[in-house]
């Protein structure tokens, strides 16, 4: 046996198809970065401070929780990296380092890495420190007071606040052409609504996120974006605000399709896409708060374990 | 190796290989020692009915154990060289028996002078152990009832062409056997399944006899049995039931073949048809005595062994790994796959994201997200009764999906080896405790055996890597 070759030994199958947790990672940051890197050019040298701070310290945390809880580490899949570069997506670019730190803490250690780290988070990482940010500091998410001090050539409101406390004439001035190429204000990464949707479609396309999902909330936003609008069109604003504006789309890119808390079976996928939708435009239209867009992530976050045992019959099943 | 395309909406799709004419086989010359398998664990108490030194002729019928009637048929002369022990996959244990190969091969009369027509009493005594595994025994069991035979012209695994090479070169001879099957096993419904490349050369199997053939589709897994029942019978297994179940028996062209041949020629066949898989993926179809160690036939094709490349037996997505190149040619060994280390593929213990690749590519609509995480957890009891566990028809799609590499096939195998073997362990307590011990058994923590540890540390294992 001296001269025995020594073979690798495994389980069925022997060949697979190339695809890792790394490369969704990554591939979901690729395609954030259209969005991403408008929001920099135009506003500076603090988004590019706020990103990097945000996506730094998302993968420091992780490592130190790692570490402190003597597991494996995991940073190398490029997860909490991608938690980063989200949360930094969403912020006001002004803001103070401690709000990025505290959030991505939040993101980190009390979405994800206490209930067992990547796959086992039930709520999207990303919109559970955002809930906690607007709930704990609410000024720092008032988007016209945090760039109160940037010179804008365009209309330099959130239109989605003014629609809030000022009515459907405040937004009338906002073209499709506007939204789309980000001449609007809001977080550092959410106003070019056009990188966004370049980015969705790229991860579609690359079955990186279910297309279901993504396509399902935007048209729930549609179709009850319009249904109030036809209802009465001197109150409500239109479909191409609710979707081009606040966190929309990168709520239903990159929130709502977050692996872990989102349902797999297409039933479920389009119900859980169609209720977020729904949602917003509720909490928009007729609640409290100015954008719906992360209370209603967590609220499907909620009921995705319920929705998915929606599934279709096994084969062979006798019921 | 199949990669995942850059339109990753789309489910991969994997093709069989097929073929429209026969290939013409490489000849392995035969080996200096052979080794076979008795199904049977291997005891030092038991007496044995051969020893070392014994001499054996081509086509032998040997028997190894006093109070068995487990056979096997020698593929070789010579004299026996040694009787040891074999552990298989799941800690199946076998006799194995080590042959010293004499260069001049004298045939063995018996069986040819045991029957004046073929009949399935020689088959049974004979023919169980022929190349292609013909399914003969499930005939005689008195549980089976079965009543449709579907020939099989096509190969389980992805690449493979030994059926469907046996079937193109031996048209006229299957269709006299499936006439003689019919005859000997009183089953009078035959069903060829066959790929439709092969139809314009192989339709003609069976005759006029009211045969009926099937084209197969060309996507896997379609050539899986429960696959094939759906496609050619239009019926649905339930699930944890098989074929048998259903009264179907799939036989082998290859071995349906070489049973018509054995009762034609009054000679019991020992050779083996097998495809191999090189490191390119290019494929070669061998003739090898059985009990020719694979190493020789690796010898025979130029191919190289090194440390760290994978021996496979079965094809890519469904065979079963081994750690020595001395293993030897089986009668069910179909294909023979060797990859090199750097195409090695190995599994991870990373948790499951919830990505969902293995529910779409599932061909049998289980819900594998929830089914693993059951498996992980070894509920098998629940996995089970609540993610269909028994619906999976083993095609191993899930695992080649999966971006988090969990071995998710080998952890649903190991489920349903758990559960047949609890349930094996309440049949053999008797009838009068069954309803206590299931109680108990539901009520037991997580069976701990072995082969689960094993399974994990193994695991454990290739992730370092």
């Amino acid at each position: 046996m001296a001269n025995q070759k020594r073979f690798i030994v495994s389980h069925a199958p022997f060949w697979h198809d190339g695809s890792s947790v790394t490369e969704r990672s990554y591939h979901m940051m690729l395609a954030a970065l259209p969005a991403v890197i408008f929001g920099i050019i135009k506003y500076g040298m603090p988004a590019l401070a706020v990103t990097a701070l945000s996506v730094s310290s998302a993968i420091l945390w992780e490592a130190a929780f790692r570490r402190i809880s003597k597991e494996n580490e995991t940073v190398g899949d490029g997860n909490a990296a991608l938690i980063g570069l989200i949360f930094a997506m969403l912020l006001p670019a002004t803001s103070p380092w401690w709000v990025v730190v505290t959030g991505t803490f939040v993101a980190i250690v009390i979405g994800k890495e206490i209930f067992g780290g990547i796959g086992s988070n039930p709520f999207n990482p990303v919109a559970v420190a955002a809930a906690f940010l607007m709930l704990s500091w609410w000024k720092y998410f008032d988007f016209n007071a945090a760039l109160v001090h940037y010179p804008f050539d365009h209309m330099a409101v959130y239109p989605l606040s003014a629609l809030k406390n000022f009515g459907l004439s405040s937004v009338e001035g906002l073209t499709l052409a506007d939204l789309l190429t980000g001449k609007q204000t809001g977080g550092i990464g959410t106003t070019f609504s056009l990188g966004l949707i370049i980015g969705g479609v790229y991860l579609m396309l690359r079955g990186i996120i279910r297309w279901e999902i993504a396509l399902s909330f935007i048209a729930g936003v549609f179709i009850t974006a319009t249904i109030f609008k036809a209802n009465n069109p001197e109150q409500y604003a239109g479909p191409m605000i609710h979707i081009l504006s606040g966190y929309t789309l990168l709520g239903a890119f990159f929130l709502a399709t977050d692996d872990s808390s989102s349902p797999v079976n297409l039933v479920p996928m389009l119900l859980y896409g169609l209720m977020g939708g729904l949602m917003v435009v509720l909490i928009r239209n007729i609640g409290a708060y100015i954008d719906g867009t992360i209370l209603t992530i967590l609220l499907i976050n909620t009921v995705n374990p319920l929705l998915d045992k929606i599934r279709p019959k096994a084969l062979g099943k006798v019921v | 190796m199949l990669k995942r395309s850059f339109f990753g909406m789309a489910k991969p799709r994997f093709e069989y290989e097929s073929i429209d004419s026969p290939l013409s086989p490489e000849k392995i010359p035969l080996p200096r020692k052979a080794t076979i398998y008795f199904k049977r664990p291997y005891d030092r108490r038991d007496t044995l009915l051969l020893k070392i030194g014994d001499a054996v002729k081509t086509g032998q019928k040997l028997l190894i154990y006093e109070d068995s009637d487990v056979y096997a048929i020698s593929p070789v002369t010579g004299t026996v060289a040694g009787i040891a022990p074999f552990i298989g996959d799941f800690g199946e244990s076998y006799t194995a028996l080590t042959i010293d190969v004499s260069e001049t091969d004298t045939f063995d009369e018996e069986f040819g002078g045991s029957f004046e027509e073929p009949n399935f009493e020689t088959a049974l005594n004979y023919l169980k152990t022929l190349p292609g595994n013909p399914p003969l025994s499930d005939f005689a069991d008195p549980d089976i009832h079965l009543n449709t035979v579907v020939v099989t012209a096509l190969d389980k695994d992805l690449l493979t062409l030994t059926n469907q090479h046996m079937a193109a070169a031996n048209v006229d001879l299957l269709t006299r056997g499936v006439s003689m099957l019919k005859r000997i096993t009183g089953v009078h419904k035959v069903v060829v399944a066959i790929p439709q490349k092969l139809i314009r050369r192989a339709g003609a199997i069976g005759g006029a006899s009211g045969v009926e053939l099937r084209p197969i589709g060309t996507d896997y897994p379609s050539a899986l049995p429960a696959f094939i029942l759906k496609e050619v019978l239009g019926q649905v297994i339930p699930a944890g039931k098989t074929n048998l179940d259903m009264g179907v028996s799939l036989f082998g062209a290859e071995a349906l073949t070489n049973l018509t041949q054995a009762f034609e020629e009054k000679q019991i066949p020992v050779t083996k048809r097998l495809t191999v898989i090189r490191k390119d993926l290019s494929k070669v179809l061998v003739e090898a005595r059985i009990g020719t160690p694979v190493k020789e036939i690796f010898t025979a094709l130029n191919v190289t062994l090194q440390d760290m490349d994978r021996l496979v037996i079965g094809g890519p997505m469904t065979g079963n790994a081994v750690y020595s190149d001395e293993h030897p040619v089986t009668p069910d060994m179909d294909v023979l796959m060797v990859q090199d280390s750097k195409d090695v593929s190995l599994v991870s213990d990373y948790p499951c994201i919830n990505c969902g690749d293995c529910n779409r590519v599932c061909p049998a609509d289980i819900a594998v997200n929830m089914l693993v995480r059951f498996c992980e957890a070894r509920e098998y009891e629940a996995a089970a009764d609540e993610y269909d566990l028994h619906s999976c028809i083993e095609c191993g799609l899930c695992t080649f999906v999966c971006p988090a590499k969990i071995p998710i096939f080998q952890y649903i195998r190991l489920a349903k080896h758990e559960l047949a073997r609890s349930a094996m362990e309440v049949e053999l307590a008797g009838p009068e405790t069954e309803e206590a011990e299931e109680g108990e058994l539901a009520a037991k923590e997580p069976i701990e055996t072995a082969e689960a540890e094993e399974a994990k540390e193994e695991t454990a294992q290739t992730s370092e890597e």
